[in-house]
């Protein structure tokens, strides 16, 4: 298939017809209206059902019904949204229900902008929601890579019967880029026996539930939850390396800050310094063994963490290098973004105090 | 573009390209010496529109022409009385950049029994490797649910055909196969074809309409300096 020129949003949304999804709920919101928008266009002429729920609270319950029987399904919504659907998202990382959410984030904190945004990091990784629950946090750079990495979500979310965020910044969502919708590979996925599709002959009626009255049960259930989370953490993990060799600073970016970050070491080659990027792809698995490698780098002498908040992924830039080099962080925040040239001078300033 | 009407309405599917030649347009207007206005109707678009070049065309002696509400990077449909300025001063050279949709379009057709059809030519920006508008049944389609609307009729087709960085001659010429598919089924002329200017001398000598070289304006944050 030939290059195309996609919105973010709509490839989003595309990207989730052809990974099989058949219902979408969810409640408009900017900057990731184009995403329900087109669901409400193509998803009845594939079969499926789009459905606009009357608030966010809804359209996430409905994803755990759906969910709950089996389907494909899908919610998207930006930062505030997102914030109305933690409850759901926690009861559906209790009930063991693969789904995928999509945050467009804008920026915060309460209605804040319109803008793009990195400040639902913390919310994304850490558990926005209630309880001890991990979920996978996909975090595309490209319309490209969003479009495949919605597909790939699906799968994931199936595997591991859990929920699987897609989160781009406000740009992701708004930007046009060429596009090439190909086959993902495929993964071997395990019967959904578990589903509540009606008896069929067992004898056993399937509950979906995240209830554990006793607390030794569900003190048990946290346990299996976390040997789940384990094994994600052992094969989900994903980043891009730029750069690295011979870098006296490494940034951290992910997302289309990462992009900026490109621009700035390119101009940093120019001046003579050498400059190198770690990118997480998945926020939650993060990927802590490549920054604690680059630590141990002898020619690294600081990591600098870019975001478009006030400095979330810095602390677990901070964890995962365990001290073995300073770390620093220049973000910009509420839907501004951090420009190549102030990039630029921050690491100058850094490597300048160092040396 | 002395040929074309006082007022230059410029539709299309968002992704087309259309504020990027609109933008190119009105800054070739101002160049020209004409007394210049661009008025930004989209209220489709949450990014990318042409009111965030307000700092360079103001530079330019442009007069830009948005929301109501100032300074506000919002998604209000919040437009200003000043866009009368442009359908009764005559010495305004307009430019009306819409929004890419049947909806944005709308925010134009509440102006319709106050634009002078005599006055004013409304363009359809095509760009063929947009899925929506990507053959001649849904590019047809697409500028039918724009007239409707707009409740303007368009006057002409402007081949946009791009893929951003990627773009070859092939692209600008399967645009143009397109062009002359929707021109011949509606009658309509293929007015202006757009190229960046670095592609400019590589086009063949079969061009339809005008070859209109730009400049990319509209910059996503990793293309900056």
């Amino acid at each position: 298939m030939a290059k195309e020129l996609w919105k973010g949003n709509e490839a989003i949304a595309e990207a989730a017809i052809k990974a099989g999804c058949k219902y979408f709920f969810g409640y408009p919101i900017t900057p990731q209206n184009e995403i329900p928008e087109y669901m409400a266009l193509k998803l009845p002429q594939e079969g499926g059902c789009f459905l606009q729920a009357e608030s966010e609270v809804a359209a996430i319950n409905m994803v755990y019904g759906a969910a709950g029987a089996g389907a494909r399904v899908m919610t998207s919504s930006s930062s505030p949204g997102i914030s109305l659907k933690q409850e759901g998202i926690s009861y559906i990382a209790g009930a063991e229900l693969p789904c995928v959410i999509v945050n467009i984030v804008r920026g915060g904190p309460g209605l804040g902008s319109i803008q793009p945004a990195q400040s639902d990091y913390f919310q994304a990784t850490k558990g926005g929601g209630h309880g001890d629950y991990r979920m996978i946090v996909l975090a595309p750079a490209s319309v490209q890579e969003a479009v495949d990495l919605v597909q790939e979500a699906f799968d994931i979310a199936d595997q591991y019967r859990n929920p699987v965020m897609v989160m781009g910044d406000g740009m992701i969502g708004q930007m046009m880029e060429p596009v090439e919708f190909v086959e993902i590979p495929k993964r071997q996925l395990p019967e959904k026996d578990w589903a509540t599709t009606g008896l069929r002959g067992r004898k056993e009626h399937n509950v979906i539930n995240s209830l554990y009255i006793e607390a030794s049960q569900c003190d048990k259930h946290n346990e299996d939850l976390f040997a789940k989370y384990a094994k994600m953490e052992e094969t989900e993990i994903r980043c891009e390396e730029y750069n690295l060799e011979g870098a006296e600073i490494v940034f951290a970016a992910y997302g289309t800050v990462a992009r900026i970050v490109k621009n700035a070491i390119k101009s940093l080659e120019k001046e003579g310094i050498k400059a190198g990027l770690i990118r997480p792809i998945t926020l939650w698995p993060f990927p802590k063994a490549n920054f604690l490698k680059a630590a141990d780098m002898p020619n690294v002498k600081a990591f600098l963490s870019v975001e478009m908040s006030m400095g979330q992924m810095v602390e677990d830039v901070e964890l995962s290098v365990k001290g073995k080099k300073p770390v620093y962080f220049y973000g910009k925040a509420g839907g501004a973004i951090p420009t190549p040239k102030a990039i630029v001078e921050e690491a100058k300033k850094i490597l300048g105090g160092a040396k | 573009m002395e040929n074309d009407k006082r007022i230059r309405i410029i539709t299309g599917h968002y992704g087309s390209g259309k504020t990027e030649f609109a933008v190119n347009y009105t800054l070739t207007l101002a160049e020209k010496g004409y007394n210049t206005a661009i008025v930004d109707l989209d209220i489709v678009n949450p990014y990318f529109r042409s009111r965030e070049m307000e700092p360079m065309f103001e530079e330019k002696g442009v007069r830009v022409i948005s929301s109501s509400i100032k300074g506000l990077a919002g998604d209000l449909p919040a437009l200003s009385p000043e866009i009368y300025t442009i359908l009764e001063d005559k010495s305004y050279e307009a430019v009306i950049d819409v929004g890419g949709d049947k909806a944005g379009a709308t925010a134009l057709g509440r102006f319709y029994n106050r634009i002078d059809k005599d006055e004013c030519d409304m363009f359809f920006v095509l760009n063929a490797n947009r899925h929506l508008t990507g053959d001649k049944q849904n590019a047809i389609r697409y500028l039918k649910s724009i007239e409707q609307g707009s409740r303007q009729k368009v006057t002409a087709l402007i081949n946009n055909t791009h893929l951003c960085g990627e773009t070859k001659i092939e692209d600008i010429m399967k645009g143009q196969d397109l062009c002359l598919q929707v021109s011949q089924e509606l009658g309509l002329p293929i007015k202006y074809t757009v190229v960046h200017k670095g592609l400019a001398d590589y086009l063949p000598n079969n061009i339809c309409g005008e070859i209109f070289p730009i400049d990319i304006f509209m910059k996503k944050p990793w293309e900056m300096e």
